[in-house]
């Protein structure tokens, strides 16, 4: 099992949880699975051609899966994926 | 240059003095060194407020709105006596009080293609406390054109992130974020909401990697990434590298001149209405009233969180928020007419969206949201 940290953003499509457990043996699988335990995130992570959104950036411990293999970056028992979010604050309510 | 400082400035910044890494040159330069704080609000008030204190010799505060009572929960540089004031001027005036040795310019406008590059040339480092995305991505493609640190932060609800994008030894904001989230997917803290203490901690990190970049003192966060939570009270670093198809500060950069960032970002910036579905969709709160008394029955629906209905709410309304409105529209009739409201009116503006693209037609969204129902129609509603 891997651990996939959800950021605040997501956690309303992920039942509110911080933390999911995924499995898989590389990247692409762990967010398969991850969109088998919670169907409403799928639309924020994949485009209509199933790929992921540009502004999404997925890390296994301190490295952007980008710089490594993408979505085939290979992932073990005990590692840490980290979604991280493009977030900008919050502009004054009028 | 000024080289000197006065007695009562040795006093004043003594703290600073007794540190070797500081010391007399180093508060010295800090004096004859500036700072570009963008924005006066969540983030800018407490790197506003440390710059001064620090001693940094100059700084440029870029804000064009005014000091709102609900900014106070974060927003420490202003103060109940500064509400209605210009956020510049209330932030001027104390940090005169502050550290009155000090220059500040205030700049009492948005901060836009048009001004951006005259006025962030003139500051060693600028940093970004703004709050939404086209002025994110301006303040990163200013820095980088003109090769100057961007000391980045960003907060929403319980999350922070702080980085130091200086483009000359690591990567730009677009190298992590080449595009923008499309518009909606992202909440903004004023739907989304903040703890108040966050942009404290994220501001003061940005303050203190600001004071070490003017220093050179210290490891900054080129090419990494803080990511900080308040709830788990964690810290994770990432490491962030140069992206080759950077569209700004890569070897093949399309990007040579400031472009048109509402629509890169295909959000409306703050002087733009987002509260709005589009003049066909909208009725206002008086108007609601009249349809009310002509037909009681109309349908409401609610889009806000649950939680939410507790401060503010509208007898007889259905409540669906607005993160399960696809999922359960089969529980709307769409041959009823039906009133869409939220707080403001801007996430009912996307469930209309999300509703239309599903066939409903007869919709109208509450313009202003419950706030301006409380405003116009029942005064017994507390505003938020």
């Amino acid at each position: 099992m891997t651990i996939l940290r959800i950021p605040t953003p997501l956690r309303a499509y992920t039942s509110g949880k911080s933390e999911v457990n995924v499995s898989g043996s590389k990247i692409s699988e762990a967010l398969v699975d991850l969109t088998i335990q919670f169907p409403a995130i799928k639309s924020h992570l994949f485009n209509e051609s199933g790929e992921l959104r540009p502004f999404v950036n997925l890390f296994v411990g301190e490295n952007n899966i980008k710089d490594l293999q993408g979505v085939d970056t290979a992932i073990k028992d005990g590692d840490r994926i980290m979604l991280i979010p493009s977030i900008a604050g919050g502009w004054s309510v009028k | 240059m000024i080289d000197e400082l006065s007695h009562e400035q040795i006093l004043r910044y003594s703290r600073h003095l007794l540190m070797p890494e500081v010391g007399l040159s180093g508060q010295i330069k800090l004096k004859n060194s500036s700072a570009l704080v963008i924005g006066t609000g969540g983030l800018g008030s407490p790197v506003a407020l440390y710059l001064a204190a620090a001693g940094v010799g100059r700084l440029g505060l870029v804000d064009y709105d005014t000091v709102d009572s609900s900014n106070l929960q974060r927003q420490v540089i202003h103060g109940t006596s500064t509400v209605g004031k210009l956020k510049v001027e209330s932030a001027s005036d104390r940090l005169k009080d502050l550290n009155p040795d000090i220059r500040i310019d205030v700049y009492n406008e948005p901060y836009t293609s048009e001004n951006a590059m005259r006025i962030a040339k003139e500051y060693d480092v600028i940093v970004d406390g703004t709050d939404n995305f086209p002025t994110r991505y301006l303040t990163n493609d200013v820095c980088v054109m003109l090769g100057k640190p961007n000391i980045y932060g960003s907060i929403f609800r319980f999350d922070g992130q702080v980085s130091v994008f200086y483009a000359k030894e690591g990567p730009c904001y677009r190298c992590l974020f080449p595009e923008p989230p499309p518009p909606g997917l992202v909440p903004s803290c004023a739907e989304g909401g903040v703890l108040g203490v966050l942009p404290g901690t994220i501001g003061t990190l940005q303050a203190t990697e600001a004071i070490k970049v003017l220093l050179g003192i210290g490891q900054p966060l080129i090419g990494k990434l803080l990511l900080y939570n308040a709830l788990d009270m964690s810290f994770d670093f990432v490491k962030l590298k140069k992206n080759p198809n950077c569209r700004v500060c890569g070897p093949n950069a399309d990007i040579k001149e400031l472009i048109d960032y509402e629509e890169f970002c295909g959000v409306p910036g703050h002087h733009a209405d987002d509260t709005s579905a589009g003049a066909n969709w909208d009725i206002t709160a008086l108007d609601l009233k009249e349809r009310l008394a002509l037909t009681p029955n109309l349908i409401l629906l609610d889009v806000r969180e649950p939680h939410e209905l507790e401060i503010a709410a509208i007898e007889g309304a259905k409540n669906i928020p607005l993160g399960e409105v696809a999922q359960r529209m089969s529980e709307l009739d769409s041959a009823e007419e039906m009133i869409v409201f939220c707080k403001r009116g801007s996430r009912s503006a996307r469930a209309i969206e999300i509703l239309a693209s599903a066939g409903f037609k007869k919709m109208k969204n509450l313009k202003g949201g419950i706030n301006a129902w409380a405003e116009e129609v029942d005064t017994s509603l507390p505003l938020y």
